[in-house]
């Protein structure tokens, strides 16, 4: 059987564009060890892009600020933390209906938080006006096939 | 990599760069509709062949050009997209607007 991994990290960045890009090299790095398949991994990364450029684009408004990122593995799950100290949500419920921004100038579609959802397996959002806000995933890394086939392989063998 | 431009016969091929997220698309949006604008072409075709990553910003980027492509009276086109390309367009809804062509290069070489 696989040895079961426990693991936590934290990162704390500036709230620059550049970083966008960093958290998701991360992210995948430190998932790497649950031995995700690569579109589990695209998924994690493409989650973590939308959870951290919405810190920089929403929370801060590209003034400058921190944004943290903390994950961590049990088992076959990681959850991840994506945090600013930024100005907030007000409407929650209505931040997450697919195509809802309040930067529509900017080219933004709507579509991010929809994006977190539909690729981790739960999303929790908190925030408060004026304090920040604050972004839980979770998802669990499937077993790999092989991995059943020796088990079953052992099972057998020890009959 | 940086984003590269084919025009031929009002042709317009726009190959994306590998990674489309906030910051890439910051940096070649005002390009890309400066060669828009300068050519003035009845197609425009974006080449997703060497996308390796891309999120929602990729959409908005998309959506934008859609209009002002079609404002200046051409249509536009999306081609070879990778599967995760895919998944996240089709989230969006936007192939019901947009078509998706297999697109070969030699056409404009
Ligand atoms: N960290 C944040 N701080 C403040 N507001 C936020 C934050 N994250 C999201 N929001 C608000 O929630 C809305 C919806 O977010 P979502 O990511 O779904 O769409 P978007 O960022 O506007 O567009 P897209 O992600 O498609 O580019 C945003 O327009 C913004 O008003
Ligand atoms: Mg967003």
């Amino acid at each position: 059987m696989k040895e079961q991994v426990e693991n936590e990290m934290k990162v704390e960045f500036l709230s620059k564009s550049a970083n966008e890009a960093f958290a998701r090299i991360t992210i995948a790095a430190f998932a790497s060890q649950l031995d995700p398949t690569i579109e589990e991994l695209a998924d994690i990364k493409t989650a973590v892009s939308e959870a951290v450029t919405n810190c920089i684009i929403h929370g801060y408004e590209n003034r400058i600020g921190i944004v943290k990122m903390e994950a961590s593995l049990k088992e076959n799950e990681i959850l991840i933390e994506i945090s600013d100290h930024g100005k907030g949500i007000e409407n929650i419920e209505m931040a997450k209906e697919p195509l809802y921004t309040t930067k529509p100038n900017l080219e933004r579609s709507g579509m991010g938080f929809t994006i977190m959802e539909s690729f981790m397996d739960s999303v929790n959002v908190e925030s408060v006006v004026g304090l920040g806000t604050k972004i839980t995933m979770r998802k669990e890394i499937k077993k790999p096939e092989e991995e059943k086939e020796s088990d079953s392989f052992q099972f057998i063998t020890n009959e | 990599m940086q984003t590269k431009f084919y025009e031929k016969d009002k042709l317009l091929l726009v190959k994306m760069t590998e990674e489309i997220d906030d910051n890439s698309v910051q940096k070649i949006r005002r390009r890309v509709d400066y060669e828009i604008e300068r050519h003035m072409p009845k197609r425009v075709v974006f080449d997703f062949n060497s996308v390796t990553f891309m999120d929602s910003a990729g959409i908005g980027f998309i959506i934008g050009r859609y209009k002002f492509v079609t404002m200046l009276g051409g249509k536009l086109e999306l081609a070879n997209l990778t599967q995760s390309v895919r998944k996240i367009f089709e989230m969006s809804g936007i192939l019901k607007l947009i078509p998706v062509t297999d697109f070969s290069e030699t056409l404009v070489s």
